[in-house]
């Protein structure tokens, strides 16, 4: 089976008086209805690992394959195509627009993509986000929000276009405990109830045990890469 | 479209004050444009009009078109004689009448015949050389508006005196002249004559005010002392704007020295040309300025929402996306104050033409203006095009930012 992301041999260089190596030669396979976590101490290149999976930056050196094709020779065009279509993200902070509702906010990539009429877009924006318990809050504004609740609009509208695959960038590192497995809960349910990948960065081992796969990352590198038998041999990040 | 109109409307919805000076900078712009313009233009309509009233069209004299071939000339190929007495030739227009009948058959507008002449004009011991023009009153008419520039009698009045004169109203004055007063007139030729003063008119140029005298073509003729002779024929065009090619072909067809009014006031017109430059040179930095306010929102927008930029392209907007949002922005303001800026340029043109204004063309105590919707356009299309240019740079830069630069900024 054709693997829905793959790194390959990619490492990302930031150059500068001093460059600054984030990740290096990383090879991963990511497949479909994958749950997997992505742990490792701060600063190790979690996120720029993600970004890269993500296509939200190019590799130095190496390849990220997106359903098999390679995204070395795509334009910047294609590769945001592929974002707004392919890959569903969602970061440590909201990342809400502060000026719309939480409906437009979910229905903005739909309506960027073009597939569906403004009006679908929004009914497909408050079905998701009723689905995500937030049936009274469909006309406020991020800001009206709490912690918890902004982030699971942020990832209904990863699932805006429906990709196959949600990469999470420490999704619950700014929640309370009860934010926390509401948020944890959602993903989880993509995964077994809607057959969707996901990816998270978590410094919650409670939470990564309950994944299905864990990469450990070390100063850019995979440092470990085991099989669900192994849980009880993940340092503690 | 409707995407981008979305953001762009909530962007500039959020930022009233600034979107409101900015709009206001550009309503400013519009509206001084339109109003400069109204006036420039009614002001040179104003004076075109005025000129084109008070001059012949077209005006034929007796002059060739070519200098007369001297004898030696036509016999020998080459040779130059010295001390020759050229010949002379008779003046005037070589059977008017007939030359007038063929005109009329093909001109659109009236012609009429007169002698130009010049006399010393005197009276109550005073000397002043004046130009006396020899009319037929009858066609007078259609050709000129002296009848009714006439302050005291008519064109007709010319037939109540054997020799009968109109005075233009300074001229009058300056000498003390009045209606019935017998002036005596001794021409270059050497003829004298009382004539007997029957009207006064007013043309509202000075010059002809203070030097012009009109009598009958008989009386002038008396005064040239050559029976029958007319030096020039006047043309009235229906529309003055083709007096020029009409001019060409009469010059073609008689042979004699045609002008248009064009070319006779070549350096008045070439002023207006030059005014017009400059207008359209202050109201072009008027504008230009105007988007000032345009580059300075679009610019303090993209600033302000660069995590938005990021956050969007982080979604998958493409560059073309995010930059029309901005564009669109820099336009709706644009747009909002051209249109805004119809209503108060009229409002400043309407104010303008109030003002009480003597202008030194005209007796008109009132400043000129034009209404025109091509100033409208114009303006609305200059702030437009400034805008969007002023709103396309802080754009562009929006749209090639890296959004993963300021999202590990911020996390
Ligand atoms: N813009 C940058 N310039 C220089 N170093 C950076 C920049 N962004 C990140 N880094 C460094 O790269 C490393 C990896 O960062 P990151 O991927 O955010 O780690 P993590 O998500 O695991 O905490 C860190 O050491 C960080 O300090
Ligand atoms: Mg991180």
């Amino acid at each position: 089976m054709t693997p829905l992301i793959e790194a390959r041999g990619v490492t990302k260089i930031l150059e500068g008086v001093v460059p600054v190596t984030l990740v290096k030669d990383i090879n991963l396979a990511i497949m479909q209805r994958e749950f997997i976590a992505i742990t490792g101490p701060s600063g190790s290149g979690k996120s720029s690992l993600l970004y890269l999976l993500g296509l939200l930056d190019l590799p130095t050196i190496g390849d990220v394959l997106i359903d098999g094709r390679s995204t070395n020779l795509m334009t910047e065009d294609e590769c945001a195509e592929v974002r707004l279509s392919r890959i569903g993200f969602v970061f440590q902070f909201h990342f809400l627009l502060p000026e719309f509702s939480i409906t437009e906010n979910v229905a903005l990539p739909m309506r960027a993509l073009g597939r569906l009429s403004s009006r679908a877009a929004t009914l497909r924006a408050e079905e998701l986000l009723i689905s995500f318990g937030l049936r009274d809050h469909l006309r406020k504004t991020p800001d009206q929000l709490s912690g918890g609740q902004r982030q699971r609009v942020a990832v209904a509208r990863a699932l805006a276009n429906d990709p196959p695959v949600i990469l999470a960038d420490e999704p619950t590192g700014s929640l309370d405990s009860l934010a926390t497995a509401q948020v944890f809960g959602i993903l989880r349910d993509l995964v077994t109830l809607r057959g969707k990948t996901v990816v998270a960065v978590t410094h919650d081992i409670n939470l990564a045990v309950q994944m299905h796969r864990r990469i450990h990352v070390v100063d850019g590198k995979l440092a470990q890469f085991e099989s669900p038998a192994s849980v009880a041999s993940i340092p503690q990040a | 479209m409707t995407l981008i109109l979305t953001i762009a409307w909530t962007h500039i919805r959020h930022r009233t004050r600034q979107t409101m000076v900015a709009i206001a900078g550009v309503i400013t712009g519009v509206g001084f444009s339109i109003m400069m313009a109204a006036m420039m233009e009614g002001s040179q309509n104003d004076f075109i009009k005025t000129l084109v009233d008070a001059l012949p069209h077209i005006s034929v004299t007796d002059e060739l078109r070519e200098p007369t071939r001297q004898p030696a000339n036509i016999v020998y190929r080459a040779a130059e004689f010295h001390g020759l007495t050229p010949k002379a030739r008779r003046p005037g227009i070589k059977n008017p009448m007939a030359i007038i009948a063929s005109l009329q058959t093909w001109i659109p507008g009236a012609l009429t015949a007169s002698v130009q002449s010049k006399a010393v004009l005197r009276y109550a011991r005073r000397n002043l050389t004046i130009s006396i023009v020899g009319i037929d009153p009858r066609t007078e008419v259609g050709v000129s508006n002296l009848s009714t520039h006439m302050r005291q009698g008519t064109l007709s009045s010319l037939y109540r005196a054997s020799n009968a004169i109109l005075l233009g109203d300074r001229l009058a004055n300056k000498i003390g002249a009045r209606v019935n007063s017998n002036v005596t007139l001794v021409s270059a030729e050497g003829a004298v004559m009382t004539a007997r003063v029957v009207g006064t008119f007013h043309s509202g140029f000075r010059i002809t005010d203070e030097t012009t005298g009109y009598v009958l073509l008989k009386t002038a003729q008396i005064l040239e002392m050559q029976t029958g002779i007319v030096n020039e024929i006047r043309v009235r065009t229906s529309d003055p704007m083709n007096a020029r090619l009409i001019s060409e072909r009469i010059g073609e067809q008689t042979g004699y020295k045609s002008i248009s009014w064009q070319e006779s006031q070549e350096d008045l017109l070439s002023t207006i040309t030059l005014r017009n430059v400059l207008m359209y040179t202050i109201v072009g930095a008027i504008l230009l300025v105007a988007s000032f306010g345009t580059y300075n929102i679009i610019s303090t927008i993209t600033h302000e929402k660069t995590r938005d930029i990021a956050i969007l392209k982080s979604l998958g907007f493409n560059n073309k996306t995010i930059l029309s949002i901005f564009i669109v922005e820099a336009g709706l303001v644009g747009l909002v104050g051209a249109l805004l800026g119809w209503g108060f340029g009229y409002f400043l043109t309407w104010g303008v033409a109030l003002l009480e204004f003597k202008t030194p063309f005209s007796d008109d105590t009132h400043l000129p203006v034009l209404y025109s919707i091509k100033h409208y356009l114009l303006a609305t299309g200059v702030a437009l095009a400034s805008s969007l240019i002023a709103g396309y740079f802080p754009a562009r830069t929006a749209a090639r930012l890296h959004p993963v630069d300021i999202i590990r900024g911020a996390t």
